[in-house]
């Protein structure tokens, strides 16, 4: 019995199966690849049961990043279905469209320019200091959080965050690890079908509870302390990528901070507080700046955003 | 320059004549097919699509993985792995968000159908920027 290089006792083992195969030579030597390289060397296993069993445990140890670009789409939708019910979408479109143009410029300078459905923005009518950003690239900010921003490099600022969510798929994080784990292995164990009937119905339970681990992390408790500081870090990257003034991130949590009661609900509960979150921002920026915006900036803001 | 090939990962809509997405689309290049790559610069790749035009794409817009576009082919018949599968598109889909949507018919969906509907051109992108005297860093987008 040799163990020791087992790639090649996989790669032994799968040469009837290349097809089936691929994905996991490619990303070889998980425990459950090298049990079964063994079992199959000293006789124990067929190749067919050890190409099963490699399968199962595929399936088994799926996260997030298995989660195409399509189906991010498809859970980026529901998340924002459910945050627009509880938060009723502002139709003021020409405030809508400003967010929008500005946002999407900002995406095309993140690390993820594009996403399977793009990039959109959308504001929600609550006085509350609140923004969310479902996976995939749909982007909801509250007028409470508009109202924190003085000039475009602020506003600027808080999509930047946002599309730093997206970016580094904060929100599919947030799935609990057993509910891909079941949808996962009812796809493998459904290969080559179309969902029906029973297996629609437990797929469709996993989307729900996908939604929900979501949404609740989005809405109740919030995301780690470090992965909003990396949302940060990611926004003033974007921000000084397109050309806009990262102290406006500084500007507008300054106005937050004026602004929120703590423990308010949104970013009171959801996010580290203001101060927490400069302190951490002086660290890769330079000294204290004010931020000066060309007049005609200056304007198209205030006129878009100015009275929200 | 040596070609490799690989698949896509994303909806691209399209490859572009400069390392910047504030260029205008010289070839369209759909969700899963094939480029060969000619050089990167940076975080964009120059890639040849088959109709051999070549244009800048985003690096987070490509993978080495196999996609599979439709299930129940050849592929599956043979016992393609759940990774391929999942990349089939099969899981959480428009068919799951349907089922979705029926028991939960109280959901907002048409607020994100109307989110979904804004889109803004490379044009309207680059007067934005200028009409702000917003000057990008190194000249272009990343």
């Amino acid at each position: 019995m040799k163990i020791r290089n087992p790639k090649s006792e996989i790669r032994m083992m799968t040469s009837g199966l290349a097809l089936a195969m691929l994905g996991l030579l490619a990303g070889c030597s998980t425990i459950a690849q090298l049990g079964t390289a063994v079992g199959q060397a000293t006789g124990t296993l067929t190749p067919e049961q050890a190409a099963s069993i490699n399968r199962s445990a595929a399936a088994m140890e799926k996260t997030f990043q298995d989660i195409t670009p399509e189906q991010e789409y498809y859970i980026g939708r529901s998340v924002a279905a459910t945050i627009l019910t509880t938060y009723q979408p502002l139709k003021q479109a020409a405030t809508t469209e400003y967010l929008n143009v500005l946002g999407q410029t900002l995406a095309m300078y993140s690390d993820k320019p594009e996403t399977f459905g793009g990039y959109h923005f959308a504001i929600m009518d609550t006085d509350e200091i609140n923004a969310f950003a479902a996976p995939g690239g749909l982007i909801m900010v509250s007028r409470g959080l508009l109202r924190c921003c003085r000039n475009e490099d602020a506003l600027a600022a808080v999509l930047a965050h946002e599309i730093g969510h997206v970016e580094k798929q904060h929100g599919l994080k947030a799935i609990s690890k057993g509910r891909l784990t079941s949808a996962l292995t009812i796809l493998a164990v459904e290969a080559g079908k179309n969902l029906g009937g029973q297996n629609l119905a437990q797929v469709t339970k996993a989307f729900e509870g996908s939604i929900g681990d979501i949404t609740g992390t989005l809405i109740n408790t919030g995301y780690t302390r470090q992965l909003e500081f990396q949302a940060d870090a990611a926004a003033v990257v974007i921000l000084r990528r397109v050309g806009y003034n990262p102290e406006g991130l500084v500007n507008m949590l300054d106005q937050m901070q004026q602004t929120m009661k703590p423990g308010s609900h949104g970013f009171g509960t959801t996010h580290p507080s203001p101060q927490d979150r400069i302190a951490a921002l002086r660290k890769t920026l330079s000294a204290p700046a004010a931020v000066t915006a060309p007049p005609a900036r200056q304007a198209r803001f205030t006129q878009a955003a100015g009275k929200i | 320059m040596r070609k490799i090939l690989i698949p896509m990962l994303m909806l691209m809509l399209g490859a572009w004549p400069t390392p910047s997405y504030l260029g205008s689309v010289v070839v369209a290049a759909p969700y899963g097919t094939s480029v060969a790559v000619l050089l990167q610069q940076g975080d964009w790749i120059k890639v040849r699509v088959a109709e051999g035009q070549a244009g800048w794409m985003h690096q987070s817009a490509l993978t080495k993985k196999r996609i599979v576009m439709s299930a129940g082919g050849a592929t599956a018949q043979a016992g393609a792995s759940s990774e391929e599968l999942a990349l089939a598109g099969k899981g959480f889909n428009s068919d799951v968000e349907k089922e979705f949507k029926s028991q939960n018919p109280n959901l907002n969906f048409a607020a994100v159908d109307r989110m979904i509907k804004t889109k803004v051109s490379a044009d309207e992108m680059r007067i934005f920027l200028k009409a702000g005297a917003v000057q990008p860093a190194e000249g272009g987008a990343r």
